[in-house]
């Protein structure tokens, strides 16, 4: 079973019907037991880190998503969250990937927020990546972003390289959205709830 | 690297989708769904849905076929038309769309864009500008646009608009020429190219797309990084693969699937 970690995020609709195109019917839950039980767990999140953090907390969910040993996967925001630290509001995350979030510097030409379709780098192969070639591109909104590291599964390039796929043990993230990156989006997604 | 974005919009009125000239005399085009499914399988990189008689009638945009969109369409897709409080476009947001386009509610209380980047973040905010060149040569913006009854002058200045609702917190910056719409002598690259010297945030250019050319020139001569149109796609008169070739000749970097 897959669920749906219910923390506020605006595209978690968009998320449920990409994974019911896919066959699948997650549960929409910010119940602990709910999450602990399920097979693979995503949390989506469109917003700002902070207060993405505090509705975590307020819902005593942090120490639920920290004990998780099952696929995880966050999306844009969601992904964020599973990182050390955020630059915006000077936010502590879940720490789950040892990343850090910092914000997109504005350059002539480079324009904030990052938003549209861009093409995806690989990196390292991983079974969240099969059946992408280089290349192909998803669509990206958003203003911060993780830079390259250990935790880099593929990158894009704005401004120069960032991380848009990544991955620390059972935890997995996704900058761009899958849920409206048409094709390619749908094959990660696929990926995903194959681990 | 980022690709320039192709942007079939469609007004909506009585759920049905239409397309008026110069902002008037509409006609009915097709089915809300059935054109974005359409618009996605050719191609589009995203779609705008204008609930146009929202605004002019006091109401918020209907959310049933927000939904319908939301369940079969995998690229994203914004969503204008009378949204004047947070609660509403949270509705909106929560019914699949990705992003929301404010434009006369945000004229009437400019707060309205502060309190949507606060909720949602800048990323949801699209702020969408009716302009037209008056007689002593400044771009003014229009509201109530919708419904030519309604339509509205209004004395502030397109620009000044422009660059007050980046500081409240708009993420992209939709500009409407409405003097080139409906009428396919190309977008106002002079306008364009004004707006993108002041516009840090993405610019859509929109009014005016008649060839494929005109696309070229928003992308290449006013530096916009997407192009709205929607005559030319419903009528057939232009088809996305094709105009994705011609751009992609023209050097214009953009997304082939």
């Amino acid at each position: 079973m897959v669920v749906l970690v219910d923390a506020g995020g605006t595209n978690i609709g968009s998320v449920r019907y990409a994974l019911q195109r896919l066959g699948a019917d997650a549960a929409l839950t910010a119940d602990a037991a709910a999450i602990r039980a399920a097979d693979k767990v995503i949390l989506p999140g469109v917003g700002a880190a902070g207060p993405g953090m505090a509705r975590l907390r307020e819902l005593g969910l942090v120490d639920v998503l920290r004990s998780l040993e099952q696929p995880v996967l966050g999306v844009c925001l969601g992904m964020q969250l599973l990182c050390a630290h955020s630059e915006e509001s000077d936010t502590e995350c879940l720490g789950l990937i040892p990343a850090p979030v910092r914000r997109f510097v504005e350059a002539p030409g480079l324009r904030v927020p990052h938003m549209g379709w861009n093409g995806l780098s690989i990196r390292r192969k991983h079974p969240l990546l099969a059946g992408l070639d280089d290349g192909e591109q998803a669509y990206f909104v958003h203003s911060y972003a993780v830079p390259v590291g250990d935790w880099t599964l593929a990158t894009a390039d704005y401004g120069g390289a960032f991380s848009a796929v990544i991955a620390h043990g059972n935890f997995h993230g996704m900058q761009f959205h899958p849920e409206r990156s048409a094709a390619v989006g749908a094959r990660l997604l696929k990926n995903f709830l194959e681990l | 690297m980022l690709s320039r974005r192709i942007i079939p919009c469609l007004d909506v009125r009585d759920g049905h989708v239409v397309k008026g000239v110069r902002f008037r005399d509409h006609v009915v085009m097709g089915e809300i769904v059935e054109l974005a499914l359409r618009y996605r399988d050719e191609g589009a990189d995203e779609l705008v849905f204008y609930d146009i008689t929202a605004s002019p009638e006091g109401r918020s945009v209907d959310r049933g076929w927000v939904e319908r969109v939301a369940r079969v369409i995998d690229i994203p897709f914004c969503v204008a038309g009378g949204i004047g409080s947070v609660d509403e476009a949270r509705a909106v947001l929560h019914a699949g769309a990705d992003k929301i386009s404010v434009n006369s509610p945000a004229l009437e209380r400019p707060a309205l864009i502060d309190e949507l980047a606060a909720a949602f973040g800048v990323q949801c905010v699209v702020v969408g500008i009716d302009s037209l060149r008056d007689a002593d040569g400044e771009w003014r913006v229009r509201q109530y646009t919708g419904d030519p009854a309604k339509t509205q002058a209004l004395p502030r200045r397109t620009l000044d608009w422009m660059v007050e609702a980046q500081r409240r917190g708009a993420g992209e910056i939709v500009l409407n020429c409405m003097g080139s719409d409906g009428v396919r002598r190309g977008y106002d690259l002079e306008q364009l190219s004004a707006a993108r010297a002041l516009c840090r945030v993405p610019l859509v250019a929109s009014g005016g797309a008649g060839e494929p050319r005109h696309f070229r020139d928003a992308f290449v001569e006013a530096d916009v990084d997407g192009a709205l149109a929607a005559s030319v796609f419903h009528s057939g008169a232009i088809a996305i693969p094709a105009l994705k070739r011609y751009l992609q000749a023209e050097g214009v970097q953009v997304r082939n699937e």
